[in-house]
């Protein structure tokens, strides 16, 4: 229990630096939102000068930032100055249609990894596992962007697929099945391309944890007492291998929000990524701070879901904790 | 006397790994025999990558090996299918040389100890705690160990509970790979009596595979010298240790006791 209490405190702490340092950074960068409009000539420097009051960009950041958390503490993310309204629907809107996509994603990944890791590592050094390590090795190689566009003129050169968006036009029309049929088919895409990027390292990673625990030798006892090559893959050495797993799952449900954001703007995908990117080039700041904060509470989160699993799943942690 | 488990011509080799370098195998083990009699031990001696641990591995059913017999309990074991080989295993158990990897770091020493049970589905759930109190016991653990974990013993412990491991299907033939030399040498000798007396009590055969000499003539009936997978010496302890002709027990002797200690050594016996 303790070592949970403390887990949750050092979340607390994170995201508390987190949110001052995104805020420090995104002020004390040079310029702000309304700069540009100075060299608007149909606004007024009085309008202007109103403006930054309003918004109180002229307020010192200290002030601004106890403002600003005081406001999270009851839910107010703030004020969008591109889009004249608050930012948290704004997030919310953007934020779902990227787990929509990340998550369908790592679900992919995750029911990929596991099975093929697991079969890999109990073939190692035979030839279907060292061709798999090469194919691995060269989608590690491939950069996404690459990749991505690659898949971009593929789509666009066979018209098998849709290039780009969540939806066709005329969506709202569709019926329920036509709908799903539509949202999946503009996953395939982006999904491919996630997955090609995450799979490689995930399975290595898979296939090394099991790999090691399938040479401890108690795996060779259990062996010499008469166990079944299953029972001893799946209840003796992916228990064994769980540590490392677990923590790499704990930060691809961390990654959920964060990871796709190139994918989303290469491929137009109506999430985070593309929001995020035209926030920071407007300096839309507190749009840009919301975004980092939700980020890296996914992260915290996925941290955290980690660590409750390790609880869960490994008794020495549960039984060693109140003395270390 | 009918001999516990009679080996004739064991070669193990290893095939070179992954693609295009089969070319590379190694023969690891090269036509060896020998014989174990019941509740008498044979020690295995050699230096390390003489494949004395593969003869253990091969013995133990871990290895398949590449040529030659093992006679067990009136059948060739090599020749077993894997799910005939199921009833053959607990009558031969292995204990390895580091139980701080030996023992599932997880588990508590009674779901370590009573594993073989549930893993040959002999006895009830309920009972199998029973069971697990009593071969502790045998290698003198009380059951306040029963709900440690491996990490809250000392390496002396651990051994001892690898060992109550392998008892607890009741085997007639411990084979036991190099499992004194992770320990200090007070508790070597400890775990070295605690055998020769389970021995005694339970009428075990052992295959004791050690690069220890000075051991080897503690334990041992009988010495069998291993050097590139070959059996260069073989005899009555006694025997081996007063004309220690071959260089590689040379080499042992140089590794491990001066001349004058197996004399003592000998002597003793």
């Amino acid at each position: 229990m303790c070592f949970l209490l403390r887990r949750l405190g050092h979340a607390a702490f994170l995201l508390l630096g987190v949110s001052v340092l995104a805020f420090a950074f995104s002020t004390l960068a040079p310029g702000n939102y309304f700069d540009e409009m100075r060299l608007n000539p149909q606004i007024s420097a009085e309008r202007l000068s109103a403006l930054r009051a309003d918004y109180q960009v002229d307020r010192p950041m200290a002030v601004r930032y106890g403002r600003w958390a005081v406001a999270l503490l009851h839910g107010d993310l703030g004020f969008s100055f591109a889009y004249n309204t608050p930012v948290a629907p704004l997030l919310w809107t953007r934020a779902r249609n990227t787990l929509l996509l990340t998550g369908t994603a790592t679900a992919l990944v995750w029911m990929l990894a596991l099975p093929l890791g697991v079969w890999s590592a109990e073939r190692r050094g035979r030839p279907a596992d060292v061709a798999l390590s090469w194919a691995t090795a060269v989608l590690l190689i491939v950069p996404d962007l690459a990749l991505a566009l690659g898949l971009l003129v593929l789509a666009v050169r066979s018209g098998w697929l849709p290039t780009g968006g969540m939806v066709s036009v005329g969506f709202d029309g569709f019926s329920t099945g036509k709908k799903i049929r539509d949202v999946a088919l503009h996953l395939v895409l982006p999904v491919t391309v996630l997955v090609a990027s995450a799979l490689p390292v995930l399975l290595r990673h898979v296939r090394a944890a099991v790999a090691e625990a399938l040479e401890a030798s108690f795996l060779r006892a259990a062996e010499g007492h008469g166990i079944s090559r299953r029972r001893s893959l799946y209840r003796y050495a992916l228990p064994a291998a769980a540590h490392p797993l677990i923590a790499l799952f704990g930060f691809s449900l961390g990654t959920l929000l964060s990871g796709s954001l190139l994918v989303e703007v290469v491929m137009s995908w109506p999430g985070l990524g593309p929001f995020l990117l035209e926030a920071i080039l407007a300096r839309d700041l507190y749009v840009v701070i919301g975004g980092v904060l939700l980020s890296t509470l996914f992260l915290v989160a996925g941290n955290f879901a980690a660590d409750l699993l390790l609880y869960w799943a490994d008794p020495r942690i549960r039984e060693e904790a109140p003395e270390r | 006397m009918e001999p516990m488990i009679r080996v004739e011509n064991l070669v193990k080799r290893y095939a070179g790994r992954g693609l295009g370098r089969r070319a590379a195998a190694f023969t690891a083990v090269d036509s060896v025999s020998f014989s174990i009699l019941p509740g008498s031990t044979l020690a295995l001696v050699g230096e390390s990558g003489s494949g004395k641990s593969s003869v253990g591995l091969c013995l133990a059913c871990l290895e398949r090996l590449t040529s030659g017999q093992i006679w067990f309990d009136g059948h060739d074991v090599a020749t077993l299918a894997e799910r005939e080989l199921r009833a053959v295993r607990p009558r031969l158990q292995m204990v390895f040389q580091d139980p701080a990897t030996s023992l599932n770091p997880r588990w508590t020493v009674r779901e370590i100890v009573a594993e073989p049970l549930l893993v040959q589905g002999r006895v009830a759930n309920r009972e199998r705690g029973v069971h697990a109190a009593q071969v502790l016991e045998r290698v003198r653990l009380g059951a306040e160990y029963l709900e440690r974990r491996p990490a809250e013993l000392s390496g002396g412990q651990r051994q001892r509970v690898a060992i109550a491991r392998a008892l607890i299907l009741e085997p007639k033939l411990l084979i036991l790979d190099e499992v004194l030399s992770a320990l200090d040498c007070s508790i070597q000798a400890q775990i070295a009596n605690l055998l020769v007396e389970l021995q005694r009590a339970l009428g075990l055969a052992y295959l004791f595979i050690t690069h220890d000499l000075k051991m080897a003539a503690h334990l041992a009936d009988e010495i069998a010298v291993m050097s590139r997978g070959k059996i260069v010496e073989q005899g009555a302890a006694e025997e081996i240790l007063r004309d220690a002709r071959h260089a590689e027990m040379q080499n042992l002797l140089g590794a491990t006791l001066v001349e004058r200690e197996v004399i003592a050594v000998v002597r003793e016996r």
